[in-house]
């Protein structure tokens, strides 16, 4: 009754294999866009945006590139944290070196600079599989955040191995640095949200999606009916990687400011958009969206709710608080291991037959 | 004989000694892997949890007592008693077993037939439900550990070295004492598989499922005994860590040293754990020896991974690994 | 029902704006009482807020306003200090004192604009103690970049005056705390010719063995360490372990705590580490803290801290807080201050040994003060020795001096790069 689909008729093959076939999901759409880009930089507050806003935003980005390489193409990685500090260092090299650079070419040149660093460490992927795979891809993690920590030119040579974003400006308006106010940096993540998931949903329904999901489902028989294994999975790794790598360079350069590889890239970062991935649904877009929502916004608002409204001690609640992460994954894993993706599918299914089921 | 060498021989000796430190922890993944297929990440935090427990009890810490403390205003701390530790060990064993017994009631009889990446993922969230838990149990400080296991220089190989070389060995006692455990573990572990009824069933149960649940083993006992036995393995491991550097959170993360040892040993040998744990103990010490000047030290972290990504171009399966034969 | 008022409380507490509380000071502790970092943030959390309790109970506040006193989990995490700070930073916050070196690099620039002092207490940034470049930053009484140099003329005195042909190793913790030191110690290394040598730990550093299999083959002759966290007890067990002659290793004043030595036992006897402040029971104002604090079951945590050496920091901590408040509301002629004025009172502070002796804290502290020039106090650190038979910390020197002419010289090239960098033209604020 909601949610129907009656009366919607296709008539060409274009109008029905387009991202939301159905009218009301559409107009839903582009009234969430609508809101999200005019409505919430005039309502949302500094605490809103650099709290929960922003960082889910990045998070998204960083989602939606995993899921490509896990859920898409099927190769389990734990190199994500390594690849955002790839992105977060090649934008810092990039902004000191070149000052005049626009930052939105210096986070696209960032992403370019992961993929590359992320096609040579899938190219072990060739030959390894599975767990041994996710282990494997750990040497990147580590090495990367090594290799950054070790090397002074990446950090410029400063004492302490710290590098910190200087103010960059679009449009006369300056979105990073400490002068960057909380609606530029929303609206700048808001945007390079907007484009990756508009790269990713057009690249995963196009042909070279096609041959990552068979790569997915089976390798040997995917190989036997024609797709070159080492292309998918380098492409998989390559455009997973180049989002990771932008979400990094935006969380070092919008969000935090300043950054250190073994602190803010450590291997929890790998972990936490793994966890996105899989709580929001392997192989959907709305999955990685979801998934963040879920992993960025819970946490905080069970700390509002343990601590400053039950008022109990800060550290009884934080383990509380991983306690109830760590139990809310379980049961997620457990009523729907497909993820809220999946259950956001069966509520659909239910809301299309409401109030008149059969 | 040059010094370099003896130097060089000196780092793969204690290389050989941390590898088996290592090898302790790899050991439970190996256990859970072989019997359910599960990648047990919360393996690292059962070796935390375990000690944590042993310490409360061997010290009489009243369980969570910041929790009562908290919510009811009162001030508990202690029972005022001291467990011996050949108490405490059993008192331990038996939290391990009863937690085995949970988990297999509450996560994995839930998880039955779902894919591999999924449990792995189950868990990863026990291991961070397992984190708050100890933590809200036994309190977050930093705990010694104290068995009455020897610790410091061995003076027997120091001194027999030196009458050999002229160059006194350093091996710590504890890293031996390490070794001879993880001996007596493995021999433990291969006899019981091998001989006892409950061994064959495991390994039965490690071969296929459905083919053991048909001739009548019960998965769920076989589950709870292996992760019982991993508990017992983590309480080991964590007797030995705990008494390197005290009993804190840090402890937890030993795993990440345990998992470049399976991926080089295999998932599913024993054996392959411990020389696993060997070559990347001798390997990462080896390399810091003669890089270390020209790259800088902290190499450990990273190395023991790239060893084994190298490794396994060459035998995708790890060293001990079954052999993956695909079929379409 | 239930549910439409939970809303209301989250939704409330969310929007944490609006009206001031001008009838209260507001003293935020971020504090890390989870994580691989635990141990030390929770002793330091308790005595900070033991003191500021103390303070309301005994005196009713400072100049009769009330302390409110809020705590932030950080878990010694950036992304979760910046939300800390960000939930707290409409709501009067008088100082922020982050607790982490990663965090404050974070908040400098967010501090400065939002104009809230921020005070980094033998943690930070070291080149803030140049006050004209940083406005808002404080690192009174001292910084790492002091504490290696204070290490260094301890050796001095203790070598007759030379370290000539003396080999030093430094063991850091890998990250921007641990590399702090090392160009101070080898600018020291060129004018007192000892050979100096640094070895880096990976973070958390449970993992210690080519490094002390190193120092056995390289013998140095001392060995200070920059360590945090488990990095502490593991390398203090590996030097009992190659006996290395405790006496000669000497860690800063984050390694040298309670948690760092008990877990290695009788092997840390003799064990040395950096003081910048006292630490036992056996101060006057422990009667005042057992009276209104303790006994009233009033106190943080579980009390099982008090008087160890990092609830005594803690405690040093609230103390400076309180005392630059006062000279705040001296200034001003204003009970209830803003945290701009809070700030001019951090930046006029001076610290008296009679001071200390009337809070009953005789010697606790050295005696220093604050100028726009020098965010930085005087740098004084004492030497302390660990007793495993007696369980306790001794101090064996008195407040040594560090080199503050070559900490001065190095602090203004970096924080005039750093000024350069951020188009801030130094200058002291009024």
């Amino acid at each position: 009754m909601l949610y129907r689909e009656a009366g919607d008729f296709k008539t060409s093959y274009v109008a029905d294999s387009q991202t939301f076939p159905i009218k009301f999901d559409r107009y839903g759409y582009y009234v969430l866009l609508g809101f999200a880009f005019l409505v919430m930089p005039l309502i949302i507050n500094d605490y809103w945006a650099n709290s929960i806003v922003v960082p889910f935003l990045i998070y998204a980005i960083a989602a939606l590139g995993l899921n490509i390489l896990i859920g898409y193409c099927g190769q389990l990685s734990l190199g994500t944290g390594g690849f955002m500090a790839v992105g977060a260092y090649a934008s810092y090299k990039m902004m000191t070196a070149f000052p005049e650079l626009n930052i939105i070419f210096v986070i696209i040149i960032a992403g370019m600079v992961t993929a590359c660093v992320g096609v040579l460490f899938g190219l072990p992927s060739l030959r390894i599989k599975g767990f041994y795979l996710a282990v494997a891809t750990l040497a990147a993690q580590f090495f990367l955040i090594w290799l950054f920590t070790r090397t002074a030119w990446f950090y410029n040579y400063s004492p302490t191995g710290m590098i910190s974003a200087p103010t960059r400006e679009v449009f006369g308006v300056p979105v990073t640095g400490p002068r960057a106010s909380a609606v530029s940096m929303y609206m700048i993540c808001l945007c390079f949200l907007v484009a990756s998931a508009w790269l990713a949903r057009n690249l995963t329904r196009g042909s070279m999606g096609r041959k990552w999901m068979a790569i997915r489902d089976m390798d040997i028989a995917a190989e036997i009916i024609g797709v070159n294994p080492l292309i998918a999975k380098l492409t998989a790794f390559a455009v997973s990687s180049f989002l990771v790598g932008i979400s990094g360079a935006l969380l070092f350069a919008v969000y935090l400011g300043a950054a250190e590889a073994g602190e803010a890239f450590g291997i929890d970062k790998s972990f936490l958009v793994l966890f996105m991935v899989i709580i929001g649904g392997l192989g959907s877009i709305f999955g990685a969206f979801a998934g963040a929502a879920f992993l960025i916004v819970g946490p905080v608002l069970l700390k509002l709710l343990l601590v400053n409204s039950l008022g109990w001690p800060t550290d009884l609640a934080a383990h509380l608080e991983i306690m109830i992460v760590g139990a809310l994954i379980i049961v997620f894993l457990i009523v729907e291991p497909h993820g809220i993706a999946a259950l956001w599918r069966t509520i659909k299914e239910k809301l299309r037959l409401w109030p008149f089921p059969y | 004989m040059p010094d370099t060498l003896l130097f060089a021989l000196e780092a793969s000796l204690n290389g050989l000694t941390a590898g088996v430190m290592y090898a302790l922890v790899a050991l439970g993944f190996v256990l859970i892997f072989k019997a359910s297929g599960i990648f047990n990440f919360a393996q690292g935090v059962l070796a935390l949890f375990a000690a944590l427990t042993l310490v409360g009890f061997q010290s009489g810490q009243i369980p969570f007592s910041h929790l009562i403390n908290a919510t009811l205003g009162t001030r508990l701390h202690h029972f005022g008693w001291n467990m011996p530790t050949v108490l405490a060990i059993p008192a331990t064993v038996l939290v391990m077993i009863g937690l085995a017994i949970l988990v297999e009631r509450f996560i994995l009889k839930h998880l039955i037939n779902q894919e591999p990446i999924i449990l792995f993922m189950a868990t990863i969230g026990l291991a961070y439900f397992l984190e708050g838990f100890g933590d809200i149990m036994w309190g977050a400080e930093v705990k010694a550990l104290d068995v009455g296991l020897p610790k410091g220089m061995s003076m027997a190989v120091d001194d027999a070295t030196f009458n050999w070389f002229g160059y006194g060995f350093y091996i710590d006692r504890l890293e031996i004492w390490a070794a001879g455990i993880a001996a007596v573990l493995v021999a433990v572990l291969t006899v019981f598989s091998q001989y006892t009824k409950q061994g064959r069933a495991l390994r039965a149960v490690a071969d296929d499922h459905q083919a053991a649940l048909s001739v009548g083993i019960s998965l769920r006992f076989i589950w709870v005994l292996t992760w019982s036995i991993a508990g017992i393995v983590a309480l080991v491991a964590g007797i030995m860590w705990g008494s390197k550097s005290g009993v804190q959170f840090s402890l937890s993360l030993i795993a990440l040293k345990a998992l470049p040892v399976l991926i080089l040993g295999g998932f599913t040998s024993i054996p392959g754990a411990i020389v696993g744990g060997l070559i990347i103990g001798v390997g990462e010490k080896l390399f810091d020896f003669f890089m270390n000047p020209i790259i800088g030290g902290a190499t450990e972290n990273w190395f023991a991974y790239m060893l084994a990504l190298v490794f396994l171009l060459f035998r995708p399966q790890g060293l001990f690994g079954e052999r993956i034969i695909e079929r379409v | 029902m239930k549910m439409t008022r939970l809303a209301a409380t989250l939704a409330a507490t969310m929007v944490v704006a609006g009206p001031t509380l001008a009838d209260t000071l507001h003293f935020p502790s971020l504090s890390y009482r989870t994580g691989p970092f635990a141990a030390g943030g929770i002793p330091f959390a308790d005595g900070y807020s033991d003191y500021l309790t103390l303070i309301n109970e005994r005196d009713g506040g400072i100049g009769g306003v009330p302390i409110r006193q809020t705590e932030c989990e950080t878990a010694y995490n950036t992304e979760r200090g910046v939300e800390c700070y960000q939930s707290i930073r409409n709501d009067n916050p008088l100082v922020i004192q982050p607790l982490s070196t990663g965090i404050t690099y974070q908040l400098i620039p967010r501090t400065m604009e939002d104009g809230i002092p921020m005070h980094t207490m033998g943690y930070g940034r070291t080149s803030a103690v140049n006050g004209e470049v940083f406005n808002w930053t404080f690192n009174y009484p001292a910084n790492y970049w002091d504490g290696a140099s204070v290490i260094i003329n301890y050796l001095l005195d203790e070598n007759d005056g030379s370290l000539e042909g003396k080999k030093i190793a430094l063991l850091y913790h890998n990250s921007a705390y641990g590399r702090e030191p090392i160009p101070t110690l080898e600018r020291l290394a060129e004018r007192h010719g000892y050979e100096f040598l640094s070895i880096g730990v990976d973070s958390p550093g449970q993992e210690q063995g080519s490094q002390w299999l190193q120092i056995r083959r390289e013998r140095p002759d001392y060995v200070v360490m920059w360590g945090w966290g488990v990095m502490n007890p593991t390398a203090i067990q590996e030097a009992a372990n190659i006996r290395f002659p405790m006496e000669n290793f000497i860690g800063v004043w984050w390694s040298g705590s309670q948690q760092d030595v008990r877990p290695v036992g009788d092997g840390a006897h003799g064990y040395k580490a950096l003081a910048m402040h006292g630490t036992g029971m056996d101060y006057p104002i422990y009667e005042d803290m057992q009276r209104y604090v303790i006994d009233a079951g009033k106190y943080a945590g579980t009390g099982d801290e008090v008087g160890t050496v990092l609830y005594s920091r803690g405690m040093y901590a609230a103390m400076l807080a309180v005392e630059a408040a006062k000279k705040a509301q001296e200034i001003h002629g204003v009970a209830a201050i803003t945290p701009a004025m809070m700030r001019d009172g951090m930046a006029n502070l001076e610290i008296t040994e009679e001071l200390m002796v009337e809070l009953g804290l005789p010697n606790f502290g050295p005696a220093f003060s604050v100028a726009c020039e020098n965010h930085g106090g005087s740098g004084a650190a004492m030497i302390q020795q660990w007793d495993a038979q007696a369980g306790e910390w001794n101090l064996i020197t008195d407040w040594i001096d560090p080199d503050r002419e070559l900490i001065m010289e190095m602090a203004m090239d970096d924080s005039i790069a750093y000024a350069a960098e951020n188009n801030i033209s130094p200058a002291c604020l009024n």
